[in-house]
């Protein structure tokens, strides 16, 4: 898995395309019409609602739509409903964004969506990421990664981990793949306990009932701040920005860990090119304004962009690279 | 003083006009639903509930919104015990000992306004106690462990059919549908259980479309099965002429109904009825010979008034702190918080300070409006009892479609909700409560997922469940709530029947 770090990613296109907006008076012939959907696969208040909500306004500062984008939230089969219902019932509609994030790409790399797969929508663009942390109280035993990681080579039983997604999601998988980077033997025997969310894991772990916390880092600020959590690594290439910088990053401690959880769309499979075009440069302006900046700030998203191609090449090796994984520690055959 | 902090911050929240509009909103269709013979608080939560997701509320909002319906439910109920000997529901049914003979007596006004200004004090007490409390128990809720939260999952459980359950049997049926209700969907580990490929059945029964449709949709149906029926005729209510003596007298009677009440709140499983009943019978202790107890005494209003409403602020408390509700409306106002995106616990106290305090907050301002609305404003409850129902019908059946389809946009859960409508018809027709159903469903798959997790952390050695003094405790407690109510039980029951079978042929 590798990912650009997105401030070395500035396009030239943003300009033009910004000009092409405001005066659409260019060769491009797709402007949205009327009513743009966005579908956030999940009740209110959750990360999807999030990223639908706070882009769809970003997108009406940047005059990026006509009018308002509404967003629809449609929970079910953690975004498998809606996403059958894109590909079913909406599979032309080019005024329809779909909130997605890694917790998409694993239920499709685990076959979670029955029937369905990746190559059936067009993945539009990511526009920035949460990064995965491993945590431990701060009375904790535990001093470092490696720490961790030696008493997992002996038993890997010997600490347990707490996360906010089912068994097999996200959470549980980042344990995994830093087990991996530090050649921890018998995966399957990690211990992962599912919580409804990470604030949930996080007072259970706080609690000194569960070793560890395996999360995302906005998910752990609150006790970081309060100096009951003690982050061990951050699964980042490099350092976070800020504050964040004091955290360590797997890969200093020698273990080749990455788990970003990105934040983005996908839309509708039989879009004409013009359409796609015009979506995928949207993202890009997005990306580059103040308005997103502003947001990414507020809410502890850290860089990570990519569009159009590159994302869909992005999206199919993560894919791949979790399926594999899933294989490897049985979750799946 | 940290806790005065946050409360101030709560009002800030609480105030701001358009929550300060949805709480009064609230208060006022809550007044109206706890009138209503029939409708509990659970069901006009539960009708209500709808509106809040048609209208795109914010959670804060949304929350103010519906505790305010559930504290106007409480004082509501009131008005029909008073003027009809019909308690609005079971909670308000002690008020009809005393305040129907006064309402004979022609002190009809008189009744309402004493039990308004008790309500009034029953919750402000109730709301400080759950200020106080709240925190605190939050704290201590970092002790919970798995294998804590596994026995007091097991405690609510236990004291499910509660020292007022009719039939035990019946409980144990209904919780057990609620639990099996629960299973469907992809459990902890990732097997698929009862979804029979179905992709809208994968993450399971969503709490809220059960809610709706066991309450409402078959609240609606009893409506069309008595072809919904005329309005009760119109009555008419004397002049009020109440004095500041009249109201000191009652003061004392409602601050101990208050407390008490409060505390029996706090209690799981006990709820709002026990309050009622033990502020009235402690009151008929206290004043002893001096009263005359029901044949209209003032203090025989207050008492069970003020414990009702101590009890339903009380309720909150477990609800907030653990996640475990300590009444069928709480079990409701859980639902609606899961459904937000909220988990109750310790974390919410901190991560979503605002919406906590702005909602006790809420509940303070709520008072207020509530005794405004109660006592100038009564008259209008008692012109809207004259009502027919039919008038309501379309208006909660608009309401409850349009909510539930803004929640997920697919039909799918519409045929869902509506096909939970029968079931909870058919339930209501062999007399299964809905309650247990409901707690079943909400606290099934938490029960589960703490004992496989505290399997997990011990290795799957058993004795973890009940490794540490609190868990020792709970399961004690849980004992006690599962034997006791077959010794206290039909003791309690037979002293709650008697004087109301004396005073008032016929109720409900």
């Amino acid at each position: 898995m590798t990912l650009k770090p997105s401030l070395k990613y500035v396009t030239l296109l943003a300009l033009p395309l910004a000009a092409a907006a405001t005066f659409s008076s260019t060769a491009a012939a797709f402007e949205p019409e009327g009513k743009v959907e966005c579908i956030a696969p999940s009740d209110p208040g959750g990360g999807w609602d999030f990223t639908c909500r706070s882009v769809g306004n970003v997108m009406q500062e940047l005059d990026l739509v006509p009018g308002n984008v509404q967003t629809i939230n449609m929970a079910g089969a953690g975004g498998g409903v809606a996403y059958a219902h894109t590909v079913s019932k909406r599979a032309s509609d080019d005024h329809l964004l779909v909130a997605a994030s890694t917790a998409t790409t694993t239920r499709l790399a685990q076959g979670q969506f029955p029937g369905l797969t990746a190559d059936q929508v067009n993945w539009v663009g990511a526009l920035g990421a949460d990064y995965g942390i491993i945590a431990v109280a701060d009375d904790s035993e535990i001093e470092d990664l490696n720490d961790l990681m030696d008493s997992l080579k002996e038993d890997p039983r010997s600490v347990k981990f707490a996360g906010g997604s089912a068994k097999g999601g996200w959470d549980h998988l980042k344990v995994l793949i830093a087990a991996q980077a530090a050649d921890v033997e018998n995966l399957p025997r990690i211990a992962y306990l599912s919580y409804n969310n990470g604030g949930e894991a996080l007072t259970q772990v706080i609690g000194g009932h569960v070793d560890a916390f395996t999360g995302d880092i906005t998910e752990a600020q609150g006790f970081m701040e309060s100096g009951d959590l003690r982050v061990l690594a951050v699964l980042s290439e490099e350092r976070l920005p800020g504050d964040l910088s004091d955290i360590p990053t797997a890969r200093e401690q020698g273990i080749d860990a990455l788990g970003p959880n990105w934040r983005g769309f996908y839309m509708p499979a039989d879009i004409s090119e013009e359409a796609e075009t015009y979506w995928t440069d949207a993202m890009d302006t997005i990306y580059q304004s103040e308005e997103w900046k502003n947001v990414m700030k507020q809410n502890g998203l850290m860089p990570f962009h990519m569009t159009a191609g590159e994302f869909e090449d992005f999206v199919h090796n993560q894919i791949d690279d979790i399926e594999q994984l899933s294989k490897d520690i049985g979750l799946i055959q | 003083m940290e806790t005065l902090g946050y409360l101030m911050d709560g009002f800030g929240v609480a105030l701001q006009p358009h929550n300060l509009m949805f709480a009064l909103l609230g208060a006022f269709l809550g007044t109206l639903i706890g009138a209503l013979p029939g409708l509990g608080p659970a069901n006009g939560v539960a009708i209500l509930i709808p509106l809040a997701f048609s209208l795109g509320l914010a959670p804060e909002t949304a929350l103010i919104m519906l505790t305010s319906v559930y504290a106007g439910a409480m004082y509501g109920g009131r008005i029909s015990s008073i003027l009809l000997n019909i308690p609005g529901d079971e909670p308000a049914m002690m008020t009809c000992l005393d305040g129907y003979p006064m309402a004979q007596k022609g002190k009809a006004a008189e009744a309402l306004a004493i039990s308004a200004i008790a309500s009034f004090i029953g919750s402000l007490v109730a709301t400080v106690g759950l200020i106080l409390l709240a925190p605190l128990l939050a704290k201590f809720a970092l002790t919970f462990g798995p294998a804590e939260y596994f026995a007091l999952f097991l405690l609510a459980f236990a004291t499910l059919g509660g020292i007022t359950g009719k039939n035990p049997i019946k409980t144990v049926v209904a919780a057990c549908i609620g639990l099996m209700i629960a299973t469907v969907g992809i459990d902890n580990t990732g097997v698929q259980r009862y979804t029979f490929g179905v992709l809208e059945l994968f993450e399971g029964v969503d709490f809220i479309i059960a809610i709706v449709g066991l309450f409402a949709i078959s609240e609606l149906m009893f409506f069309i099965e008595e072809r919904a029926g005329g309005g009760k005729e119109k009555m008419k209510v004397n002049k009020l002429t109440l004095t500041w003596r009249e109201i000191r007298e009652i003061l004392p009677s409602s601050l101990r109904g208050g407390v008490l009440g409060f505390i029996a709140g706090v209690l799981p499983g006990a709820g709002a009825s026990l309050g009622s009943f033990i502020g009235y019978t402690l009151e008929k202790k206290v004043v002893g010979k001096k009263g005359y107890f029901g044949k209209g005494d003032p203090r025989g209003v207050a008492g069970p008034e003020a414990g009702n409403n101590g009890a339903s602020s009380g309720a909150l408390v477990p609800m907030l702190t653990l996640g475990v509700p300590g009444s069928g409306t709480t079990a409701v106002l859980l639902a609606l918080l899961i459904s937000l995106n909220i988990t109750p616990g310790p974390l919410m106290f901190t991560q979503n300070a605002d919406i906590v305090w702005g909602v006790i907050a809420a509940l303070l301002i709520g008072n207020f409006l509530l005794l405004i609305l109660n006592i100038p404003l009564v008259g209008i409850f008692v012109k809207l009892l004259s009502v027919p129902p039919m008038f309501l019908l379309p208006i909660v059946t608009m309401i409850a479609f349009v909510g539930i389809y803004s929640i997920s946009n697919t039909t799918f859960d519409l045929y869902f909700m509506v096909a939970f409508g029968v079931g909870g018809y058919i339930l209501r027709k062999l007399e299964i409560p809905l309650v247990p159903v409901i707690l079943g469903l909400l606290l099934g798959p938490e029960m589960e997922k703490n004992l496989r997790h505290a399997m997990d952390i011990s290795d799957g050695d058993w004795m973890i469940l009940w490794d540490s003094g609190l868990a020792i405790g709970l399961w004690v407690f849980a004992g006690l709530g599962l034997i006791l109510p077959y010794i206290i039980g039909p003791l309690l029951r037979r002293r709650m029947q008697n004087p109301i079978e004396e005073g008032t042929p016929g109720s409900d």
